[in-house]
Protein backbone atom coordinates (compact mmCIF):
# COMPACT_ATOMS: atom_id res chain seq x y z
CA UNK A 1 0.00 0.00 0.00
CA UNK A 2 1.16 3.32 -0.86
CA UNK A 3 1.77 5.53 1.85
CA UNK A 4 -0.56 8.57 0.45
CA UNK A 5 -3.24 6.25 0.54
CA UNK A 6 -2.15 4.64 3.83
CA UNK A 7 -2.24 8.18 5.13
CA UNK A 8 -5.99 8.61 4.05
CA UNK A 9 -6.81 5.17 5.47
CA UNK A 10 -5.25 6.07 9.22
CA UNK A 11 -7.71 8.15 10.95
CA UNK A 12 -10.69 5.41 9.73
CA UNK A 13 -8.38 2.38 10.63
CA UNK A 14 -7.15 4.01 14.20
CA UNK A 15 -10.91 4.53 15.22
CA UNK A 16 -12.02 1.01 13.95
CA UNK A 17 -9.40 -0.82 15.89
CA UNK A 18 -10.70 1.60 19.45
CA UNK A 19 -13.83 0.55 18.56
CA UNK A 20 -12.79 -2.97 17.91
CA UNK A 21 -10.71 -2.84 21.53
CA UNK A 22 -14.06 -1.60 23.18
CA UNK A 23 -16.40 -4.34 21.74
CA UNK A 24 -13.22 -6.90 23.02
CA UNK A 25 -12.73 -5.40 26.41
CA UNK A 26 -16.41 -5.17 27.58
CA UNK A 27 -17.04 -9.14 25.93
CA UNK A 28 -14.05 -10.15 27.89
CA UNK A 29 -14.52 -8.36 31.27
CA UNK A 30 -18.58 -9.26 30.76
CA UNK A 31 -19.25 -5.50 31.24
CA UNK A 32 -23.10 -5.13 32.00
CA UNK A 33 -24.38 -2.82 29.37
CA UNK A 34 -26.32 -0.53 31.46
CA UNK A 35 -22.76 0.24 32.85
CA UNK A 36 -20.62 -0.17 29.57
CA UNK A 37 -22.66 -0.63 26.41
CA UNK A 38 -20.32 -2.63 23.33
CA UNK A 39 -19.65 -0.22 20.32
CA UNK A 40 -22.60 -2.44 18.07
CA UNK A 41 -25.31 -1.72 21.09
CA UNK A 42 -24.42 2.09 20.95
CA UNK A 43 -24.81 1.70 16.82
CA UNK A 44 -27.35 -0.45 16.92
CA UNK A 45 -28.87 2.05 19.47
CA UNK A 46 -29.03 4.81 16.85
CA UNK A 47 -30.36 2.83 13.99
CA UNK A 48 -33.10 1.61 16.44
CA UNK A 49 -33.62 6.21 17.18
CA UNK A 50 -32.20 7.12 13.65
CA UNK A 51 -35.29 10.05 13.72
CA UNK A 52 -35.11 11.21 17.08
CA UNK A 53 -31.22 11.36 16.93
CA UNK A 54 -31.54 13.60 13.95
CA UNK A 55 -34.06 15.69 15.01
CA UNK A 56 -32.23 16.29 18.19
CA UNK A 57 -29.14 16.45 16.70
CA UNK A 58 -29.93 18.96 14.32
CA UNK A 59 -31.32 20.75 16.94
CA UNK A 60 -28.10 20.84 18.84
CA UNK A 61 -26.24 21.65 15.62
CA UNK A 62 -27.94 24.82 14.65
CA UNK A 63 -27.87 25.99 18.49
CA UNK A 64 -23.54 25.14 18.47
CA UNK A 65 -23.28 26.63 15.09
CA UNK A 66 -25.65 29.90 16.56
CA UNK A 67 -23.14 29.99 19.54
CA UNK A 68 -20.38 30.06 17.55
CA UNK A 69 -21.18 32.77 14.88
CA UNK A 70 -21.97 34.79 17.61
CA UNK A 71 -18.14 33.81 19.05
CA UNK A 72 -16.66 33.83 16.01
CA UNK A 73 -17.83 37.76 14.98
CA UNK A 74 -17.29 38.98 19.18
CA UNK A 75 -13.98 37.04 18.98
CA UNK A 76 -12.81 38.59 16.22
CA UNK A 77 -13.88 42.10 16.91
CA UNK A 78 -12.36 42.24 20.14
CA UNK A 79 -9.23 40.80 18.95
CA UNK A 80 -9.03 43.22 16.80
CA UNK A 81 -9.33 45.72 19.39
CA UNK A 82 -6.81 44.18 22.06
CA UNK A 83 -4.32 43.41 19.42
CA UNK A 84 -4.13 46.87 17.84
CA UNK A 85 -4.42 48.86 20.95
CA UNK A 86 -2.42 48.69 24.20
CA UNK A 87 -4.22 50.49 26.12
CA UNK A 88 -7.52 47.55 25.62
CA UNK A 89 -4.76 44.82 25.67
CA UNK A 90 -3.34 45.97 29.48
CA UNK A 91 -7.22 46.79 30.69
CA UNK A 92 -9.18 43.57 28.72
CA UNK A 93 -6.79 41.02 29.32
CA UNK A 94 -6.90 39.99 32.68
CA UNK A 95 -10.86 40.28 32.73
CA UNK A 96 -10.73 38.30 29.87
CA UNK A 97 -8.09 35.87 32.00
CA UNK A 98 -10.06 35.54 34.72
CA UNK A 99 -13.82 35.17 32.81
CA UNK A 100 -12.00 32.38 30.95
CA UNK A 101 -11.12 30.11 34.07
CA UNK A 102 -14.93 30.17 35.31
CA UNK A 103 -16.04 27.30 34.83
CA UNK A 104 -19.00 27.67 32.34
CA UNK A 105 -21.04 24.78 33.16
CA UNK A 106 -21.50 26.93 36.44
CA UNK A 107 -23.14 29.55 34.04
CA UNK A 108 -25.73 27.97 32.85
CA UNK A 109 -28.14 27.72 35.75
CA UNK A 110 -27.58 31.63 35.85
CA UNK A 111 -28.50 31.80 32.06
CA UNK A 112 -31.62 29.36 32.46
CA UNK A 113 -32.72 32.05 35.53
CA UNK A 114 -32.09 34.94 32.81
CA UNK A 115 -33.58 33.33 29.74
CA UNK A 116 -35.96 30.54 31.06
CA UNK A 117 -35.24 26.50 30.03
CA UNK A 118 -34.87 26.22 25.96
CA UNK A 119 -32.35 26.82 22.88
CA UNK A 120 -31.06 30.23 24.08
CA UNK A 121 -28.97 29.50 27.66
CA UNK A 122 -27.50 26.92 25.03
CA UNK A 123 -26.54 29.21 22.52
CA UNK A 124 -25.30 31.57 24.82
CA UNK A 125 -23.06 28.66 26.68
CA UNK A 126 -21.63 27.24 23.15
CA UNK A 127 -20.83 30.94 22.71
CA UNK A 128 -19.15 31.58 26.03
CA UNK A 129 -16.93 28.24 25.93
CA UNK A 130 -15.42 29.23 22.03
CA UNK A 131 -14.85 32.95 22.15
CA UNK A 132 -11.89 32.77 24.09
CA UNK A 133 -9.46 31.19 21.55
CA UNK A 134 -10.64 33.05 18.77
CA UNK A 135 -10.24 36.17 19.91
CA UNK A 136 -6.62 34.97 22.01
CA UNK A 137 -6.00 33.93 18.03
CA UNK A 138 -6.46 37.38 16.12
CA UNK A 139 -5.25 39.16 18.92
CA UNK A 140 -1.62 37.04 18.79
CA UNK A 141 -2.17 37.83 14.99
CA UNK A 142 -2.06 41.44 15.69
CA UNK A 143 0.49 42.12 18.32
CA UNK A 144 2.88 39.90 16.59
CA UNK A 145 3.41 42.12 13.51
CA UNK A 146 6.57 43.04 12.80
CA UNK A 147 7.64 46.78 14.01
CA UNK A 148 9.76 47.34 10.91
CA UNK A 149 6.02 46.71 8.98
CA UNK A 150 4.06 49.19 11.16
CA UNK A 151 6.97 51.64 10.90
CA UNK A 152 7.25 51.13 6.35
CA UNK A 153 3.02 51.74 6.40
CA UNK A 154 3.52 55.10 9.21
CA UNK A 155 5.98 56.69 7.22
CA UNK A 156 3.85 56.38 3.83
CA UNK A 157 0.98 58.27 6.34
CA UNK A 158 -0.97 54.93 6.36
CA UNK A 159 -4.10 55.24 8.80
CA UNK A 160 -4.64 52.57 11.63
CA UNK A 161 -7.60 51.38 9.66
CA UNK A 162 -5.73 50.73 7.13
CA UNK A 163 -2.87 48.75 8.90
CA UNK A 164 -5.64 46.88 10.76
CA UNK A 165 -7.08 46.29 6.91
CA UNK A 166 -3.98 46.05 4.83
CA UNK A 167 -1.72 44.13 7.48
CA UNK A 168 -3.51 43.14 10.64
CA UNK A 169 -6.29 41.14 9.30
CA UNK A 170 -4.49 39.06 6.51
CA UNK A 171 -1.91 38.50 9.09
CA UNK A 172 -3.65 37.03 11.66
CA UNK A 173 -5.91 34.94 9.01
CA UNK A 174 -3.43 31.74 9.21
CA UNK A 175 -3.92 32.02 13.80
CA UNK A 176 -8.07 32.17 13.49
CA UNK A 177 -8.35 29.83 11.07
CA UNK A 178 -6.69 27.14 13.00
CA UNK A 179 -9.13 28.91 16.28
CA UNK A 180 -12.14 28.09 14.68
CA UNK A 181 -11.14 24.21 14.70
CA UNK A 182 -11.25 24.61 18.45
CA UNK A 183 -13.29 27.01 19.03
CA UNK A 184 -16.49 24.76 16.63
CA UNK A 185 -15.35 21.38 19.22
CA UNK A 186 -15.82 23.93 22.23
CA UNK A 187 -18.95 25.11 20.92
CA UNK A 188 -20.71 21.24 21.23
CA UNK A 189 -19.14 20.92 24.59
CA UNK A 190 -21.35 24.30 25.71
CA UNK A 191 -24.26 23.45 24.11
CA UNK A 192 -24.31 19.82 24.81
CA UNK A 193 -23.69 20.71 28.34
CA UNK A 194 -26.58 23.19 28.61
CA UNK A 195 -28.99 20.80 26.84
CA UNK A 196 -28.04 18.32 29.75
CA UNK A 197 -28.79 21.18 32.54
CA UNK A 198 -31.58 22.87 31.26
CA UNK A 199 -32.78 21.63 27.75
CA UNK A 200 -35.54 21.04 26.03
CA UNK A 201 -34.33 19.25 23.12
CA UNK A 202 -31.34 18.74 21.76
CA UNK A 203 -29.04 15.53 22.07
CA UNK A 204 -27.72 16.74 25.36
CA UNK A 205 -31.52 16.19 26.45
CA UNK A 206 -31.77 12.75 24.86
CA UNK A 207 -28.99 11.61 27.09
CA UNK A 208 -30.00 13.06 30.36
CA UNK A 209 -33.66 11.05 29.38
CA UNK A 210 -31.93 8.51 28.09
CA UNK A 211 -29.58 8.18 31.80
CA UNK A 212 -32.63 8.98 33.62
CA UNK A 213 -34.37 5.88 32.28
CA UNK A 214 -31.23 3.74 32.45
CA UNK A 215 -30.71 3.23 28.54
CA UNK A 216 -27.02 3.40 29.08
CA UNK A 217 -26.66 2.22 25.32
CA UNK A 218 -29.01 5.27 23.83
CA UNK A 219 -26.83 7.91 25.77
CA UNK A 220 -23.54 6.52 24.11
CA UNK A 221 -25.22 6.39 21.24
CA UNK A 222 -25.73 10.59 21.10
CA UNK A 223 -22.17 10.86 22.60
CA UNK A 224 -21.18 8.87 19.50
CA UNK A 225 -23.34 11.18 16.98
CA UNK A 226 -22.13 14.51 19.02
CA UNK A 227 -18.50 13.58 18.09
CA UNK A 228 -19.38 12.41 14.60
CA UNK A 229 -20.56 16.17 14.48
CA UNK A 230 -17.82 17.39 16.19
CA UNK A 231 -15.22 15.27 13.26
CA UNK A 232 -17.64 16.82 10.68
CA UNK A 233 -17.24 20.37 11.78
CA UNK A 234 -13.81 19.97 12.64
CA UNK A 235 -12.95 18.94 9.18
CA UNK A 236 -14.75 21.77 7.14
CA UNK A 237 -12.72 24.09 9.23
CA UNK A 238 -9.70 22.34 8.60
CA UNK A 239 -10.61 22.59 4.74
CA UNK A 240 -11.61 26.47 4.74
CA UNK A 241 -7.74 26.99 6.65
CA UNK A 242 -6.29 25.34 3.84
CA UNK A 243 -8.30 26.93 1.26
CA UNK A 244 -7.65 30.79 2.92
CA UNK A 245 -4.35 30.84 3.97
CA UNK A 246 -2.61 28.63 1.74
CA UNK A 247 0.36 31.62 2.19
CA UNK A 248 1.46 30.41 5.20
CA UNK A 249 1.80 26.59 4.33
CA UNK A 250 4.93 27.69 1.85
CA UNK A 251 6.98 24.91 0.06
CA UNK A 252 4.60 21.94 0.39
CA UNK A 253 5.22 19.67 -3.13
CA UNK A 254 7.44 22.89 -4.83
CA UNK A 255 9.31 21.21 -7.51
CA UNK A 256 11.55 24.34 -8.58
CA UNK A 257 14.15 26.62 -6.40
CA UNK A 258 15.03 30.09 -6.78
CA UNK A 259 18.38 31.36 -7.08
CA UNK A 260 20.55 34.72 -7.05
CA UNK B 1 20.80 74.54 0.87
CA UNK B 2 20.17 71.60 2.86
CA UNK B 3 16.99 69.87 2.80
CA UNK B 4 17.32 67.66 5.94
CA UNK B 5 18.67 69.12 9.44
CA UNK B 6 19.60 67.47 12.19
CA UNK B 7 19.93 70.31 15.10
CA UNK B 8 21.80 69.59 17.37
CA UNK B 9 20.15 66.41 18.95
CA UNK B 10 19.77 64.30 22.15
CA UNK B 11 17.85 61.37 21.96
CA UNK B 12 16.73 59.35 25.17
CA UNK B 13 15.01 55.84 25.71
CA UNK B 14 13.79 55.24 29.02
CA UNK B 15 13.70 56.28 32.45
CA UNK B 16 13.54 60.06 33.52
CA UNK B 17 15.84 62.11 31.80
CA UNK B 18 18.76 63.37 33.77
CA UNK B 19 18.08 60.83 36.23
CA UNK B 20 21.02 58.80 34.62
CA UNK B 21 18.73 56.03 33.83
CA UNK B 22 17.48 55.01 30.67
CA UNK B 23 19.79 55.12 27.10
CA UNK B 24 21.35 57.88 25.86
CA UNK B 25 21.42 57.24 22.10
CA UNK B 26 22.35 59.97 20.58
CA UNK B 27 24.25 63.02 21.42
CA UNK B 28 24.67 66.09 20.29
CA UNK B 29 24.31 65.00 16.86
CA UNK B 30 24.06 67.87 14.14
CA UNK B 31 23.99 66.80 10.07
CA UNK B 32 22.85 68.48 7.69
CA UNK B 33 21.84 66.68 4.33
CA UNK B 34 20.99 68.12 0.66
CA UNK B 35 17.88 67.70 -1.49
CA UNK B 36 19.18 64.44 -3.61
CA UNK B 37 22.14 64.07 -1.59
CA UNK B 38 23.63 60.22 -1.61
CA UNK B 39 24.31 60.02 2.43
CA UNK B 40 25.50 56.78 4.22
CA UNK B 41 25.49 56.74 8.20
CA UNK B 42 28.39 54.17 9.65
CA UNK B 43 29.45 52.97 13.22
CA UNK B 44 29.53 50.12 15.28
CA UNK B 45 26.24 48.07 15.73
CA UNK B 46 24.34 49.78 19.16
CA UNK B 47 25.46 53.37 18.03
CA UNK B 48 22.05 54.79 17.07
CA UNK B 49 22.14 54.85 13.49
CA UNK B 50 19.06 53.35 12.96
CA UNK B 51 17.53 55.62 15.46
CA UNK B 52 19.23 58.25 13.49
CA UNK B 53 16.63 57.42 10.44
CA UNK B 54 13.29 57.06 13.35
CA UNK B 55 14.38 60.77 13.96
CA UNK B 56 14.47 62.12 9.93
CA UNK B 57 11.25 60.01 9.33
CA UNK B 58 9.53 61.00 12.45
CA UNK B 59 9.11 57.47 13.79
CA UNK B 60 10.59 59.03 17.51
CA UNK B 61 10.86 62.56 18.10
CA UNK B 62 13.88 63.87 19.79
CA UNK B 63 14.45 64.37 23.46
CA UNK B 64 16.73 67.59 22.67
CA UNK B 65 17.11 69.85 19.51
CA UNK B 66 15.57 69.69 16.29
CA UNK B 67 14.52 67.60 13.10
CA UNK B 68 13.64 69.69 10.36
CA UNK B 69 12.55 68.47 6.91
CA UNK B 70 12.10 70.41 4.06
CA UNK B 71 12.23 73.71 6.23
CA UNK B 72 9.99 72.26 8.22
CA UNK B 73 9.96 70.78 11.80
CA UNK B 74 9.28 66.75 12.21
CA UNK B 75 6.56 66.78 14.57
CA UNK B 76 4.87 63.27 13.35
CA UNK B 77 5.56 60.62 10.95
CA UNK B 78 6.27 62.08 7.33
CA UNK B 79 4.18 61.05 4.88
CA UNK B 80 5.70 59.30 1.46
CA UNK B 81 8.53 58.22 2.63
CA UNK B 82 9.99 55.02 0.95
CA UNK B 83 11.97 52.17 3.64
CA UNK B 84 13.79 49.27 3.61
CA UNK B 85 15.13 46.65 5.89
CA UNK B 86 17.84 44.47 6.76
CA UNK B 87 14.91 41.73 7.26
CA UNK B 88 12.60 41.33 4.58
CA UNK B 89 9.35 42.90 5.07
CA UNK B 90 7.23 41.75 2.21
CA UNK B 91 3.81 40.58 2.74
CA UNK B 92 3.65 37.13 2.23
CA UNK B 93 0.02 36.91 1.58
CA UNK B 94 0.79 39.01 -1.37
CA UNK B 95 2.67 38.17 -4.74
CA UNK B 96 5.90 40.29 -5.10
CA UNK B 97 3.87 42.54 -7.45
CA UNK B 98 1.42 43.64 -5.20
CA UNK B 99 3.74 43.83 -2.28
CA UNK B 100 5.22 46.56 -4.37
CA UNK B 101 2.13 48.02 -4.71
CA UNK B 102 1.45 48.77 -2.02
CA UNK B 103 2.70 52.14 -1.15
CA UNK B 104 0.16 52.93 -4.08
CA UNK B 105 -2.66 51.74 -1.86
CA UNK B 106 -1.67 54.14 0.96
CA UNK B 107 -0.10 57.05 -0.27
CA UNK B 108 -1.96 59.86 -2.22
CA UNK B 109 -2.80 60.55 -5.01
CA UNK B 110 -2.19 57.35 -6.12
CA UNK B 111 -4.79 56.06 -2.95
CA UNK B 112 -8.25 57.99 -4.77
CA UNK B 113 -7.23 57.12 -8.38
CA UNK B 114 -10.09 55.23 -9.34
CA UNK B 115 -9.84 51.65 -10.83
CA UNK B 116 -8.69 52.33 -13.93
CA UNK B 117 -5.47 53.07 -12.95
CA UNK B 118 -4.90 49.93 -12.08
CA UNK B 119 -3.19 48.47 -15.21
CA UNK B 120 -0.94 51.46 -15.43
CA UNK B 121 0.04 51.16 -11.82
CA UNK B 122 0.81 46.96 -12.22
CA UNK B 123 2.76 48.77 -15.45
CA UNK B 124 4.92 50.71 -13.10
CA UNK B 125 5.74 48.01 -10.71
CA UNK B 126 6.57 45.67 -14.02
CA UNK B 127 8.69 48.28 -14.82
CA UNK B 128 10.66 48.47 -11.44
CA UNK B 129 10.74 45.26 -11.27
CA UNK B 130 12.64 45.08 -14.64
CA UNK B 131 14.95 47.51 -13.83
CA UNK B 132 16.48 45.45 -10.62
CA UNK B 133 16.26 42.08 -13.01
CA UNK B 134 13.42 40.53 -11.24
CA UNK B 135 10.81 41.11 -14.31
CA UNK B 136 9.61 37.13 -14.66
CA UNK B 137 8.84 37.62 -10.42
CA UNK B 138 6.10 39.52 -10.46
CA UNK B 139 3.75 36.98 -9.79
CA UNK B 140 6.00 34.58 -7.48
CA UNK B 141 5.28 34.79 -3.44
CA UNK B 142 8.01 36.08 -1.40
CA UNK B 143 8.85 32.65 0.01
CA UNK B 144 9.74 31.41 -3.46
CA UNK B 145 12.46 34.25 -3.90
CA UNK B 146 15.82 34.03 -2.21
CA UNK B 147 16.88 36.71 0.33
CA UNK B 148 18.76 38.49 -2.33
CA UNK B 149 15.63 38.82 -4.33
CA UNK B 150 13.55 39.34 -1.55
CA UNK B 151 15.89 43.03 -0.86
CA UNK B 152 15.48 43.67 -4.88
CA UNK B 153 12.18 43.87 -4.37
CA UNK B 154 11.65 45.51 -1.18
CA UNK B 155 13.62 48.26 -3.06
CA UNK B 156 10.80 48.46 -5.51
CA UNK B 157 8.35 48.63 -3.08
CA UNK B 158 10.64 51.71 -1.41
CA UNK B 159 10.49 53.60 -4.80
CA UNK B 160 7.64 52.93 -6.57
CA UNK B 161 5.99 56.13 -4.95
CA UNK B 162 8.58 58.39 -5.48
CA UNK B 163 9.79 59.50 -2.58
CA UNK B 164 11.42 61.95 -2.01
CA UNK B 165 13.19 60.42 0.96
CA UNK B 166 14.13 56.60 1.05
CA UNK B 167 15.58 55.78 4.24
CA UNK B 168 17.42 52.24 3.43
CA UNK B 169 18.52 50.20 7.38
CA UNK B 170 21.53 48.10 6.21
CA UNK B 171 19.60 46.87 4.02
CA UNK B 172 22.09 44.38 2.07
CA UNK B 173 23.24 43.24 5.73
CA UNK B 174 21.91 40.11 5.98
CA UNK B 175 23.21 39.06 2.08
CA UNK B 176 26.96 37.12 1.13
CA UNK B 177 29.36 39.07 -0.54
CA UNK B 178 28.60 38.94 -3.79
CA UNK B 179 25.21 39.31 -4.04
CA UNK B 180 25.55 42.35 -1.59
CA UNK B 181 27.96 43.76 -4.35
CA UNK B 182 25.52 43.41 -7.34
CA UNK B 183 22.97 44.78 -5.00
CA UNK B 184 24.87 48.22 -4.50
CA UNK B 185 25.01 48.22 -8.34
CA UNK B 186 21.52 48.27 -8.47
CA UNK B 187 20.53 50.63 -6.13
CA UNK B 188 22.92 53.06 -7.46
CA UNK B 189 21.20 52.60 -11.10
CA UNK B 190 17.66 53.16 -9.59
CA UNK B 191 19.02 56.22 -7.22
CA UNK B 192 20.72 57.74 -10.91
CA UNK B 193 17.47 57.25 -12.80
CA UNK B 194 15.55 58.90 -10.15
CA UNK B 195 17.04 61.19 -7.75
CA UNK B 196 15.81 61.09 -4.25
CA UNK B 197 17.07 61.98 -1.02
CA UNK B 198 19.00 58.73 0.12
CA UNK B 199 20.13 58.09 3.75
CA UNK B 200 21.90 54.57 3.95
CA UNK B 201 22.61 53.24 7.39
CA UNK B 202 25.11 50.53 7.04
CA UNK B 203 28.11 48.95 8.86
CA UNK B 204 29.81 47.58 5.83
CA UNK B 205 32.24 50.59 5.36
CA UNK B 206 32.87 49.67 1.06
CA UNK B 207 29.17 49.70 0.69
CA UNK B 208 28.87 53.14 2.10
CA UNK B 209 32.35 54.96 0.08
CA UNK B 210 30.76 52.83 -3.04
CA UNK B 211 27.28 54.16 -2.73
CA UNK B 212 27.66 57.63 -0.99
CA UNK B 213 27.92 61.08 -1.79
CA UNK B 214 29.10 62.08 1.93
CA UNK B 215 29.45 59.63 4.77
CA UNK B 216 29.15 60.05 8.32
CA UNK B 217 31.35 58.25 10.75
CA UNK B 218 29.03 57.70 14.30
CA UNK B 219 31.04 57.19 17.58
CA UNK B 220 29.41 54.06 19.97
CA UNK B 221 27.04 54.81 21.94
CA UNK B 222 25.72 57.63 22.93
CA UNK B 223 26.32 58.01 19.40
CA UNK B 224 27.94 61.34 18.19
CA UNK B 225 28.94 62.23 14.22
CA UNK B 226 32.51 62.26 15.23
CA UNK B 227 33.85 62.66 11.33
CA UNK B 228 32.17 63.10 7.43
CA UNK B 229 34.12 62.30 4.49
CA UNK B 230 32.96 63.57 1.13
CA UNK B 231 33.57 60.68 -1.71
CA UNK B 232 34.79 62.56 -4.70
CA UNK B 233 33.90 59.47 -7.19
CA UNK B 234 32.36 60.29 -10.20
CA UNK B 235 29.55 58.10 -10.79
CA UNK B 236 28.66 55.40 -12.26
CA UNK B 237 30.74 53.90 -9.93
CA UNK B 238 31.93 50.37 -10.47
CA UNK B 239 33.23 47.55 -8.69
CA UNK B 240 36.09 47.75 -10.13
CA UNK B 241 36.58 51.13 -8.57
CA UNK B 242 36.80 49.66 -5.49
CA UNK B 243 39.80 48.41 -5.76
CA UNK B 244 41.64 51.60 -6.77
CA UNK B 245 44.14 52.91 -4.08
CA UNK B 246 42.03 56.26 -3.70
CA UNK B 247 39.11 54.39 -2.50
CA UNK B 248 40.55 51.71 -0.20
CA UNK B 249 41.95 54.95 1.15
CA UNK B 250 38.82 56.32 2.42
CA UNK B 251 37.36 52.71 3.54
CA UNK B 252 40.94 53.05 5.66
CA UNK B 253 40.44 56.27 6.81
CA UNK B 254 36.31 55.79 7.71
CA UNK B 255 37.60 52.80 9.79
CA UNK B 256 40.36 54.73 11.54
CA UNK B 257 37.88 57.31 12.28
CA UNK B 258 35.76 54.49 13.92
CA UNK B 259 38.52 52.69 15.82
CA UNK B 260 39.70 55.92 17.30
CA UNK B 261 36.10 56.64 18.11
CA UNK B 262 36.06 53.39 20.46
CA UNK B 263 38.62 54.83 22.32
CA UNK B 264 37.50 57.90 23.62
Amino acid sequence: MSRPVLEKLAPWLATLVLLLLWQLAVMVFHIESFVLPTPLEAIYQIYVNRYALMVHGLATLGTTLAGFAIAVVFGLLLGILVGSFRLAYVSLYPVLIGFNSVPKAALVPILVIWFGVGTIPAVLAAFLLSFFPVLVNVATGFATIEPELLDVLRVLGATRRDMIVKIGIPRSLPYFFASLKIAITLSFVGSVIAEIIAGNNGIGNVMLIASSNFNVPLVFAALLVVGIMGVSMYALFAFLETRFTSWSVRGQGLDYATGG
Amino acid sequence: MSYIEIDDVDLHYGGQLGAGDGTLALANATLSIGRDEFVGIVGPSGCGKSTLLKLISGLIAPTRGNVRVGGEDVKKPLKNIGMAFQNSTLLPWRNVRNNVLLPLEIVEPYRSQPMSAMSAKRKRADELLTAVGLAEFGDRMPWQLSGGMQQRAQLCRALIHEPSILLLDEPFGALDAFTREELWAVLQDLWMRRQCTVILVTHELREAVYLCDTVYVVSPRPGRIIASSTIPFERPRTLEMTFRSEFVDLVHTCRHHISSGNTI
